[in-house]
Order: structure tokens, then C-alpha cells, then sequence
């Protein structure tokens, strides 16, 4: 049977906080029987955004990640739960009951995505419902995908065999797959958020004036095997990305008609700039 | 039709409503009068008597009427009576005493009232969803949505997504590709998180009057903004607020100034230009002479190279998104970040050009939303330096050749003496990549490189947030500099030429642009037909009644502290009609008017949005100001600094009725270029007010009755709701669809110019040479040089590299030959400034309109990027580089005081990457205002950050503000304020 799903594209995503904004607007003062109880007017980010920056100045990305309950199928909210007050429907929905999770705050702390929140009024722990009371009602696409505009999300309802092709040929990830949560939020060009980057600016001189270094051959190669490569643009800069974090030692060569230049460098937790290069004359 | 029957029918009429309708059978339960309808010519006529609601009628003349209404002669009556009205000879009886009114005004708005609302009792508004749930529509700042209402309640609003009903989308082919907007509307955050506004703790819902305020005995003005307020009722409040409008006026003319915020609330009636100006024309008051605020640079500087000095001194915009797709290879984004505070339908045209491989460059000191979200480089100059790195840029252009040359001889003048400056013969500095980098940090290669890339590829110049100008860098002090060079550049590559054009795909959608319907700028019913666009379209469009102030005096608002602490204050005259109209000076206190002694504020938290805000309020607790009035709707920081609160109710408990980003023949013509559809929205009363709140139109209406101006302010009782079918009677949207249609489904989506029919690019005309083919009204006739049609509005008619309107004024400010002058705000040049060693920049904000969704309980508070919890308070974000923030031991989310000897505000740490080190940016337009000790005297904790600006203006000959790249330290926050302003204010 065919079963709900999102698409969330890192790429696109700006941080407009649309999707952010529709999510409150949907559930703040507003009870919907058996699906969620109110949240309260402010300090609830059901469907929260996460900031990345990647690089230093003056080569920075700022990506954003839209984050919410992912609907997994092994959830540990679910096991985390007693008396049922979390429950799957055959959709693939999670819904945690706004009467029967009366008092369980270990619901809360059970998400390994942080994407319960606890209401101190009711006490209960809250989290977005994929808005099934809309969908119930036939609704095609989430309050945050409505509002998007930049066609961030896309809610699905397919099987899980159609799901899973999906994934494989858009090179889908989850968040955490090591947890075998089988969330059923699926995230596009992750690496935007869990991976690095290397950039720099490669510049010659030309009559001893300095000179921005465009159309330059840049190989990064480590242990000596070559594991990317770019080309530098208008302004000399170039940028490898989808390193793993923590990968350790590399170095890169740079090669143009005014010279060659190299640089060896560690990548740690963060994505790298690696400043000015200058071509020297072999 | 026979007077004797429309008399008849009258009353018969009203008996047949009150029967199936149980709310007018209520309402002729209101009042007990007799209303005698007569001839003046003949004692002719005949009264209805309505007593407890029931109704009793004869013919000929009652002995004792309440209320008579007499028409000069029967022909009269009956053209007057005949529906359907004829309105402009109804508004000639009324303004000619065909017809007059005897006895009580407020009877009298009443029962006409009564008597209009006989043809509205039929419509239906909002489009049933099921489950008890109607869908109503409104308008915001932030774009038209749905409002889901049950039980009287809002349940939800969205966006409006279009059907098959709906107008097709324009569609645009460039290089193969072809191009179709979503089909739906799109939100600015201000627009999204309007809900949460409308339930917010921090609306205002009962007159109230400060305690310590008695109009009979101790004002105690110095307690506004510390003293408790005390709930009244609204005869209580009116009645007050009655008397101290009649007791200033006593005085002499101009006793009573008025004030309000830059916007309003969105839609035509509801608005400053309309209700609020209509109500002060009639009673006479001291207007706030407002500038051109955010278009700074361009309306004082730029104007004078190009002329559009009805645009503000900014570009025409017509047919740029289609020519940009099809022929521009390179976008340059200066201090331009569209992504902020409008709708996101720019947005996916920016999404086609980068698929289309467009390159993007992108000049801010910070890394703007824009910015982050499209890539690019990334160009950061020192806040206020732009000029230099423009100026750098025509070096290389003119050593290196690479500048249209042809447009230069033939279209321009003046290029030489530029020449000559650029290459230093003039001053002995050439201004090369080099020179500017000292200037302004920027790597000389990487100008160089940008300058080659430009004069070789056709490139856009997306100047200011819109591409078209407006905000940023030309609201620094070195904003005339800035937005002068964008003119320069963009006239040494040839404006107008395939692909080489000003915007940044925000503005110039093909649309159509004839399509009538009114902008709030026209003012709607105001009647103002001197300051505004009504003239020229919408007074011919919906006949109402003209209104004038008698009042002559006005005070500059930026300085309007100065005029009340220091009793006088000058400025100069807004009139965009000319070049030469910003040059003539007015004066306060004006010859023959009175110094203010009341204060009547509509709205507007000018303590956000002005600078240098501490004085205003040693202006608000002066003793000079005997009495303030606040009518508004939220509890916002500059409320409390008053004596009696008006409480306004939202756009969606009231009617009205607007064009999303339409705001008529007025400053930004064509505005809702911006949008991917016009979309007209009527704005339905999705509920009733909350507590004893009220709109607008009526708390003006309810004052205007106790000043007998109740008829004259309402036309005869015309409601809000009679007024929105007169707006769309007056519109285009009437030859589509019917009124009643439009009021149930609450929207009409624009059908688009086919493509042969579609409006021609901006400026290509004059890079042709040939007469002016875009379809705006401007140049005034009158002021072109040469033939009609033919050339811009400068004094050679040509581009001016040297502008020559301001050779007749001697500004040291805007010498006509735009040469670079470094900032004053630069400790390196100004040791006295040496403690304040970063700039601070004040951007437009991002996710509210100013401070509209900046209110306390507004769901835009929990956004990260805007506002921060800490401790129970939510303080407003300050980004800060890492560089600068280490220094300081500064960590993220630590709170921040960010000072200089203006003020003292506390924010939260943002630290980043993505800022110039050396730098601080935080949005300007905080609804908060929350001193920690004596108000105006100590540090803030709501996020002010305009106060930290200057007073001064941008040009000595001009008023203008420069809130923008100023001087500022900061360090964590103690929680211990020992800040003391040392500016005299």
C-alpha cells in the first residue's frame, strides 16, 4: 500500500522559514482530535530549520536543513512509549496521542533527531503530525511544502518498493542511518550539510602586478592517488567538495600557464579555505 | 423613478429586511428617531419614524423630525434617490447644498448608514470548505492569502493557490528553454505569521488612559512610558480625545500635529493615504513632512545624472526579466538581497537564471540571504567604501577600453571631466584597483578581474534589494556616492542595451501594466488630491469627495523632536514631481500657525524605525505636548509613551480591499512587477473584532461625529464595506467578473499581456535613441528639455556624467562631479571616533516589514535568524564575524551590548563567517523598546538599533537619513548598564 513520505532538498532550501512559519500557523491554537493538541503560542519548532556554515571568510556556504518528527518506521519515541500513547498508522504516519502521552517526557528525550518537543502546560510531549488531519482530508502536500518557495519539500504517497527505487536513483539519505530508525524523511544533496569542502584562491603575476589565476587545473590527490579536481574561475577560486569530515592529510596542486603551486593540508570537523596560491614559474 | 414611490419604498424596504434579517432588524433597534425626507422648493416629502425598531412612515411633514434631509427640488431627489447611484450626482448634491442635513450628525451617519446597508444585506462573502469551515481572503505586507475561519475564529491562513478558474501565467522561452511561475501566490514571513498576530497577547483591546492623566488637572507628561494604563470606555475615550482635538484647535491653526509609520496595514481603505489623511484634511492638522526613506542615495544624489525623480531617482524596470533570461550572461548583486522582506517570487526567476548558467557576483560586506542561497563570488567592502571600488572599476574600463563607447558619445555628456577625474589629471590620484584597495579592502586583482569580466560580458546591475534601488549601501553617509557611481557604470556599458540592464529579476515580470486597479498610494476615498496619486487616476476612476488641510505648517519627521523640544525645526519638501523639487526649504514653526500641543499618533513604533531614537522620547514626555493620542493595535514599545490608546483592530476583523504590491501612480510605479501574477484581493471581515476593538475607518468615523464632521468624513454613512464595492466598481476587475462573484471567491488573478502585446524594456528607447515607449507617465510633460518623448529628465536631456541640476545648489555634500569623499563614521581618519572601531550595518529586515512581525507574540520570534530566547526574553539578532567576536570573548548566542555615545542596545551574538570582519549587522525595526532603566537614558534591551544612528542628515541640503555603516563597540553584556547617552539631544 502506498505510504507517506517527504523530500527535503538541502539545496534549495533558504532559510525563508515559510515552511517554519505554516507549520505554527497550522497547530498554535488549534486542536485536532486524535491527530495533536494545540501548541503553545511560542517555543515549539515542530518543523525546525538547522544552519550550517561551511568554509571561512571570505569563502563561506550557509546551508539550511529543515527538521522535523521523521515518521520512522522502527521510531524509538514508539518503544520509548507506554500504554500505546505513540502509535503508527498504516500510512506510515507517527502520531503521538495528546491524552495518552499525558506525563511521558521520556518520549521526548527518546528522539535522536530532537524533533519532540515537551509542553510544559499540557505535559505532553509534541511533535509534527506530517499534517494528517489535512492529508485525511485530502490534502496532497504539506503546509510546509504549500509554502515553500522553493520547492524545498515534496510530500509523497507511494509504496515502500517505489520509495525505496526513489531513493536510490536521486541518491537520497537519511538523517542518522546508523540508527535504523528507517526515518520516512528523505534528504537531498546532504552533503551540503555532513560533509566538507576545500577552496582557495590561486593568483599569478602578470608585469608584477597581481593577477586573479582563472581557467587553472586544480587536482587533490591523497596519498597520491587523485580524489577530486577544478578548475579555477573568473577570480582564481576553485572549491572540491564532499570530503568526509575528519578525513585527515591531502594535498593539492595547482597548475596553469604561469606556473604551479601546492599546498598540504588536514580536514578536520570543518570545510577549509585554504587562502591565496600563487602560480610560480616552474 | 417617481419620488412619492422611492419614498414609499423606503421604509417598505426596510420593513422586508428587518424581517429576513435579524442583525438589520437589530440594528433599527439602535436608535429611536423620526427622519423627515423634504423638498426645499415645496412642502413636500414624507417621514419614517423608527421606534424600537419599528417602523412607522406618512407622507408630508412630521412635526418634530430628529434628522431632515432636504433636496433642493424634486429632480433632484429623485436622481438623488434613484438607484442604481449615480454617484457623481450624488457627490454634486452633497458638495454643491443640493441636499442638507439638519440635526445630529451622528443620527445622521447613522440612519444613512442604515439606509445603504439595505443593498449589502445579499452579499455572501468566503467559499465554504465544509465541516463548519469558510474560506475567506485578505491582504498583507507580506502578499494575499486564504483564511480558513470556523466558530468565528481563524484556523488557518495560506497562500492562494490558483485554479483553472484563474488567469494563465505568463511564460517566458530564453536559449531553449521555457519558463512558467508556480501557480499560486507566495508569502513575505510577515504575511505568514499573521495569525499569531491577530491572537497576540500584545494587542491593544479597550480604550485605555494613562492613570496619572487628567485633562482637567495634572497632565504629568514626563510619566509617559512609565505610568500604568487604566481601561475607559470608548464614549470616555472619544469624548476626550473630541475635546483636546477642539481645545488645540481654539489655539490657532497647526496645533495638533499627526503622525504614523511609513506603511500601514495592507489594503486601499484601512491605510494612512486614505482613512487617516481623510479624517486630518477635515479636521486640519500639522503633517510629518516624511522623505523618501530607504531611497536615500538615489533621490538626493542619483536623481540628478538621470532624472526619475517620480521613480525616487531610481530606474525604470520594464520588460528587464525576459531580456535578462534571453541575453544577460553576468548578474552583479550590490548591496542587493532580494531574498529579504518581500514575497519570494523573485526568487524562482533567480532560480531560472542560475539554471540558465548566469553567472552571480555579489558586493556586501556581508554574505546576504541572496547571496548565500545563489553562490557566486562574494565581494565584501568595507561598509560605506563602495564608491571607491566602483570608481576602481571605471579605471580599469577606460585604460583598458572596455566601456560602450558609442553610447558615451551619443547619449551622454560630461564624459571627459569624468574621464579626467577617473584617470587623476584632475586631482592627482588616479583610481585605480590599487588606490581602492586601501579604501576599501577589497584585493585589487579581484576588481580588476571583476571590471574585465563586465566590460566583456552583458551584464545586469542588480542595485540596492531590488535591483532597482532601495536600501543598503545608499542609505550609508556615502549613500549619494554609491548610488551616483551605480548610474555611472550602468551608463558606461550602455543602460538600455540587449542584456545589459538594471535588476536583479525582483522587478519587470510581463504583466499587464493597464490593467486598472487602484495602488494604496492613490489613497483611495481620502479625497487628497495635492500630496498623493489620486489626481490622476482614481479621482476620475471613483468619484468621492475632495479634501484639502487647511493647515500649511508641517514638520520634518526625523527631526521632529528637535520642533517640539526645541521649538522649531526645517526641512525640505518632499515633491517628486522634478529634480528641482527637492530643493525648497519649509520651516517649522510656518508663518502664522501655532507651535504643536497634541500629538496624534496612528500607529508606528518610530522608536525602531528612526534615528537616533532617544530623543524622541524627550520629546514625548515634553511638557510642550499637552496631550498624545496612540490609535494602534499592538502594545508596541512607543506605545505607552502616551496618554489615551485607541485600540485599532486587524485587517482581518474589518473590511477592505487591495492589489497585492500595488501602490498606484505614486512612488513605485508598477510596483507589483515583482509579483509572477497581479492578484486582487478583497480583504473580507474574516471575524469580528477582538475585545472592544475597532478599524480604523470607524474609531475616525465615531471622532468625526463628535466634531460634526461624521457625514462629511463618511460621505452621507457610507461604510467600509460600501466603499470596497466602490473601489471595485472603480477598477478593470469589474469588466471580468461581478461583484458578488469577486466578494464570495476574494480574489481575481490579472490575465497577462499576450507576448507580442508585452511592454517594451526599460531604457532600450533611449539606448536606441528613440522616443520613450514605456508605459509610465514620467517625465511630467513639462519637463522634458527637448521634444516629448524624446531624451530623460536632466537639464541636457542626456545622461549627465556631471550633473548639472546640482551646479545651482552649492551642497558640499553633491558636488556635480561625484568624486569619491571617504565616510566621517572611519576612526583611522577621525580619532575622536577611535573607541568605536566597528560598522555597524542596519539592514532592511528580513522576516518582518519593519516592525510589522517584530510584535511580542508574533510566531516570527522563534525564527533563530531574527530573535533569540534567552532568560523568558527573545533579543534581536546582531551577526558578528568570528574574528571580531573572539576578540572579545564573544561566544553564539551570548548577549551582546553594541553602543556608541547615541545609545546602548542589547542583542544576541550571531557569530559567523559570512560578515567583513569589522563588522556588525542586525535589521533595523524593532517592535520593542525595553529600557533597563530611565527610558531615553539607558541601555535596551528590546533591540532598537536605529537609535544608535545619526541625526544628521545624508546632505546638508536636504533631509535625508543615513542609518547605515555607522560607528560602534561592543562586548558581552554585563547585565550592569552604566551607559549615559553623551550626545546632546
Amino acid at each position: 500500500m502506498s505510504k507517506w513520505n517527504l523530500i527535503v532538498d538541502v539545496a534549495k532550501c533558504d532559510n525563508c522559514r515559510l515552511c517554519f512559519l505554516a507549520v505554527k500557523d497550522e497547530y498554535i491554537g488549534n486542536d485536532f482530535p486524535g491527530v495533536s493538541a494545540a501548541q503553545p503560542p511560542l517555543g515549539h519548532n515542530w518543523l525546525d530549520i538547522r544552519r550550517k556554515e561551511r568554509g571561512t571568510y571570505p569563502l563561506v556556504q550557509a546551508r539550511f536543513m529543515p527538521v522535523m518528527c521523521n515518521h520512522c518506521d522502527d521510531a524509538p519515541c514508539q518503544k520509548a512509549a507506554k500504554g500505546g500513547a505513540v502509535r503508527k498508522r498504516e500510512d506510515g504516519i507517527v502520531i503521538i496521542d495528546p491524552e495518552k502521552s499525558k506525563g511521558q517526557k521520556q518520549i521526548v528525550d527518546a528522539c535522536p533527531y530532537g524533533a519532540i518537543s515537551w509542553n510544559e502546560e499540557k505535559q505532553i510531549p509534541q511533535a509534527w503530525p506530517f499534517d494528517a488531519h489535512l492529508l485525511d482530508e485530502g490534502w496532497t502536500k504539506t503546509r510546509g511544502e504549500q509554502a515553500c518557495p522553493a520547492q524545498v519539500f515534496r510530500t509523497m504517497k507511494v509504496d515502500d518498493a517505489e520509495m525505496q527505487r526513489i531513493r536510490a536513483s536521486e541518491g537520497l539519505e537519511v538523517l542518522k542511518p546508523e540508527l535504523h530508525t528507517k526515518p520516512r524523511v528523505y534528504y537531498k544533496n546532504l552533503h551540503l550539510i555532513t560533509k566538507c569542502f576545500v577552496g582557495g584562491t590561486v593568483v599569478h603575476h602578470v608585469k608584477g602586478v597581481e593577477e586573479c589565476a582563472a581557467g587553472v587545473a586544480v587536482v587533490l590527490k591523497k596519498d597520491g592517488r587523485e580524489v577530486g579536481r577544478a578548475t579555477t574561475d573568473t577570480f582564481g577560486e576553485f572549491l572540491i567538495d564532499k570530503l568526509e569530515p575528519k578525513s585527515g592529510g591531502y594535498e593539492l596542486e595547482a597548475s596553469g600557464p604561469a606556473g604551479t603551486c601546492g599546498t598540504q593540508f588536514d580536514v578536520a570537523e570543518e570545510s577549509r579555505y585554504l587562502g591565496v596560491l600563487t602560480l610560480k614559474a616552474v | 423613478m417617481n419620488l412619492t414611490v422611492l419614498l414609499w419604498g423606503i421604509p417598505q424596504a426596510m420593513r422586508l429586511a428587518a424581517r429576513v434579517y435579524p442583525d438589520y432588524a437589530a440594528r433599527l433597534k439602535e436608535r429611536n428617531v423620526v427622519v423627515q425626507f423634504r423638498l426645499r422648493d415645496k412642502p413636500q416629502g414624507r417621514w419614517i419614524k423608527l421606534d424600537g425598531g419599528k417602523i412607522d412612515t406618512g407622507s408630508g411633514l412630521h412635526t418634530a423630525p430628529d434628522l431632515v434631509l432636504e433636496f433642493k427640488n424634486k429632480a433632484l431627489a429623485e436622481s438623488f434617490l434613484t438607484p442604481p447611484i449615480d454617484l457623481l450626482e450624488r457627490i454634486d448634491g452633497a458638495k454643491n447644498f443640493k441636499v442638507r442635513l439638519q440635526g445630529s450628525d451622528e443620527l445622521a451617519v447613522w440612519f444613512l448608514g442604515v439606509m445603504s446597508r439595505l443593498e449589502s444585506l445579499t452579499w455572501k462573502a468566503g467559499v465554504d470548505m465544509g465541516n463548519g469551515v469558510t474560506r475567506y481572503t485578505s491582504g498583507t505586507n507580506g502578499g494575499p492569502i486564504f483564511v480558513y475561519v470556523k466558530d468565528g475564529k481563524i484556523v488557518r491562513t495560506t497562500p492562494i493557490d490558483f485554479t483553472d478558474e484563474d488567469a494563465p501565467s505568463w511564460s517566458i522561452t530564453a536559449r531553449g528553454r521555457t519558463f512558467t511561475p508556480p501557480r499560486r501566490t507566495t508569502l513575505g514571513a510577515h504575511g505568514a505569521c499573521q495569525k499569531s498576530m491577530v491572537y497576540s497577547k500584545s494587542r491593544l483591546l479597550y480604550p485605555m488612559k494613562r492613570k496619572d492623566f487628567d485633562p482637567n488637572g495634572e497632565r504629568n507628561p514626563q510619566n509617559r512610558g512609565k505610568s500604568e494604563f487604566v481601561r475607559i470606555s470608548w464614549e470616555e475615550a472619544l469624548n476626550l480625545v473630541a475635546n483636546e482635538i477642539k481645545r488645540a484647535k481654539a489655539v490657532g491653526p497647526g496645533a495638533i500635529a499627526v503622525d504614523h509609520g511609513s506603511h500601514h496595514q495592507w489594503g486601499n481603505l484601512g491605510h494612512y493615504l486614505s482613512a487617516f489623511n481623510r479624517f486630518w484634511n477635515i479636521v486640519g492638522a500639522t503633517k510629518l513632512m516624511h522623505t523618501p526613506d530607504s531611497w536615500e542615495g538615489w533621490f538626493w544624489g542619483a536623481m540628478h545624472h538621470w532624472g526619475n525623480s517620480l521613480r525616487l531617482g531610481c530606474p525604470e524596470f520594464y520588460g528587464t526579466v525576459e531580456d535578462c533570461l534571453k541575453e544577460a550572461e553576468m548578474i552583479v548583486f550590490w548591496s542587493s538581497d532580494p531574498d529579504t522582506t518581500y514575497g519570494f517570487e523573485g526568487m524562482q526567476r533567480r532560480e531560472w537564471a542560475r539554471e540558465l548558467g548566469i553567472k552571480m557576483v555579489h558586493i556586501d560586506p556581508h554574505l546576504n540571504h541572496t547571496a548565500a542561497h545563489l553562490g557566486g563570488k562574494w565581494i565584501a567592502p568595507k561598509p560605506g567604501t563602495d564608491a571607491a571600488l566602483a570608481q576602481a572599476i571605471c579605471h580599469v574600463w577606460i585604460t583598458e577600453g572596455l566601456y560602450d563607447k558609442r553610447f558615451v558619445a551619443e547619449r551622454t555628456n560630461g564624459f571627459d571631466e569624468w574621464k579626467a577625474y577617473i584617470l587623476g589629471e584632475t586631482d592627482g590620484q588616479p583610481k585605480t584597483p590599487e588606490w581602492q584597495e586601501a579604501e576599501t579592502g577589497v584585493p585589487a586583482r579581484d576588481v580588476r578581474a571583476l571590471a574585465r569580466e563586465w566590460g566583456s560580458k552583458k551584464t545586469y546591475l542588480g542595485a540596492g534589494s531590488w535591483g532597482v534601488g532601495v536600501g543598503g549601501a545608499c542609505r550609508t553617509a556615502t549613500g549619494m556616492q554609491w548610488a551616483r557611481m551605480m548610474t555611472i557604470l550602468a551608463a558606461m556599458q550602455g543602460w538600455g542595451r540587449p542584456g545589459v540592464n538594471f535588476g536583479n529579476l525582483q522587478f519587470g515580470s510581463p504583466l499587464d501594466f493597464s490593467f486598472y486597479f487602484p495602488g494604496y498610494g492613490e489613497g483611495s476615498f481620502s479625497g487628497e488630491l495635492t500630496f498623493g496619486a489620486n489626481a490622476a487616476n482614481n479621482y476620475q476612476r471613483m468619484p468621492h469627495i475632495v479634501t484639502m488641510n487647511s493647515v500649511r505648517q508641517s514638520i520634518p519627521r526625523m527631526w521632529f523632536p528637535e520642533a517640539i523640544t526645541q521649538g522649531k525645526a526645517g526641512g525640505y519638501i518632499t515633491d517628486v514631481a522634478s529634480v528641482q523639487g527637492q530643493f525648497f526649504p519649509f520651516f517649522y514653526p510656518s508663518p502664522g500657525h501655532v507651535p504643536v500641543r497634541m500629538l496624534y499618533k496612528y500607529g508606528s513604533q518610530l522608536l525602531g524605525t528612526m534615528v537616533n531614537g532617544n530623543r524622541w522620547i524627550k520629546a514625548y514626555q515634553h511638557p510642550s505636548l499637552e496631550f498624545i493620542v496612540n490609535q494602534s493595535v499592538w502594545n508596541e514599545g512607543e506605545t505607552p509613551f502616551c496618554d489615551v490608546i485607541l485600540p485599532a483592530c486587524t485587517v482581518f476583523e474589518k473590511w477592505d480591499i487591495g492589489e497585492w504590491y500595488n501602490v498606484g501612480t505614486g512612488y513605485v510605479h508598477h510596483m507589483y512587477s515583482m509579483n509572477n501574477h497581479r492578484v486582487i484581493s478583497m480583504q473580507h471581515k474574516c471575524i469580528e473584532p477582538l475585545g472592544e476593538s475597532k478599524s480604523d475607518y470607524d474609531i475616525f468615523l465615531a471622532l468625526a461625529s463628535k466634531l460634526d464632521l461624521g457625514a462629511m468624513y463618511s460621505e452621507g454613512g457610507t461604510s467600509e464595506l460600501d466603499w470596497c464595492k466602490r473601489v471595485f466598481d472603480s477598477s478593470d476587475v469589474a469588466k471580468h467578473t461581478t461583484w458578488r462573484k469577486f466578494f464570495k471567491k476574494g480574489y481575481f488573478v490579472v490575465p497577462p499581456d499576450p507576448e507580442p502585446a508585452r511592454e517594451a524594456v526599460a531604457n532600450r528607447w533611449y539606448y536606441e535613441g528613440r522616443k520613450k515607449d514605456t508605459p509610465e507617465p514620467y517625465p511630467l510633460p513639462s519637463d522634458y528639455s527637448g521634444r516629448y518623448l524624446e531624451g530623460l529628465q536632466t537639464v541636457s536631456g542626456k545622461y549627465e556624467f556631471v550633473a548639472q541640476s546640482l551646479k545651482k545648489i552649492d551642497d558640499p555634500d553633491r558636488p556635480p562631479l561625484n568624486k569619491y569623499m571617504p565616510t566621517y563614521e572611519d576612526p583611522a581618519r577621525n580619532p575622536e571616533l577611535s573607541g568605536f572601531p566597528l560598522k555597524l550595518q542596519t539592514a532592511h529586515t528580513r522576516y518582518a516589514f519593519h516592525v510589522m512581525g517584530d510584535d511580542e507574540g508574533s510566531t516570527v520570534n522563534d525564527i533563530r535568524e531574527h530573535r533569540v530566547l534567552k532568560d523568558g526574553r527573545y533579543y534581536l539578532v546582531a551577526r558578528m564575524s568570528r574574528a571580531d567576536a573572539e576578540a572579545r570573548g564573544i561566544k553564539d548566542e551570548d548577549l551582546i551590548r553594541i553602543w556608541n555615545h547615541r545609545a546602548s542596545i542589547v542583542c544576541a551574538a550571531l557569530v559567523t563567517e559570512r560578515l567583513r570582519p569589522g563588522t556588525v549587522s542586525t535589521y533595523t525595526g524593532s517592535a520593542r523598546y525595553e529600557p533597563v532603566g530611565e527610558p531615553g537614558r539607558s541601555t535596551d534591551l528590546g533591540g532598537c538599533v536605529n537609535m544608535l544612528n545619526p541625526k544628521e542628515s545624508i546632505t546638508k541640503k536636504g533631509h535625508g537619513m543615513k542609518p547605515n555603516a555607522i560607528l560602534v563597540q561592543v562586548e558581552k553584556w554585563t547585565g550592569v548598564d552604566t551607559w549615559q547617552p553623551q550626545e546632546a539631544n
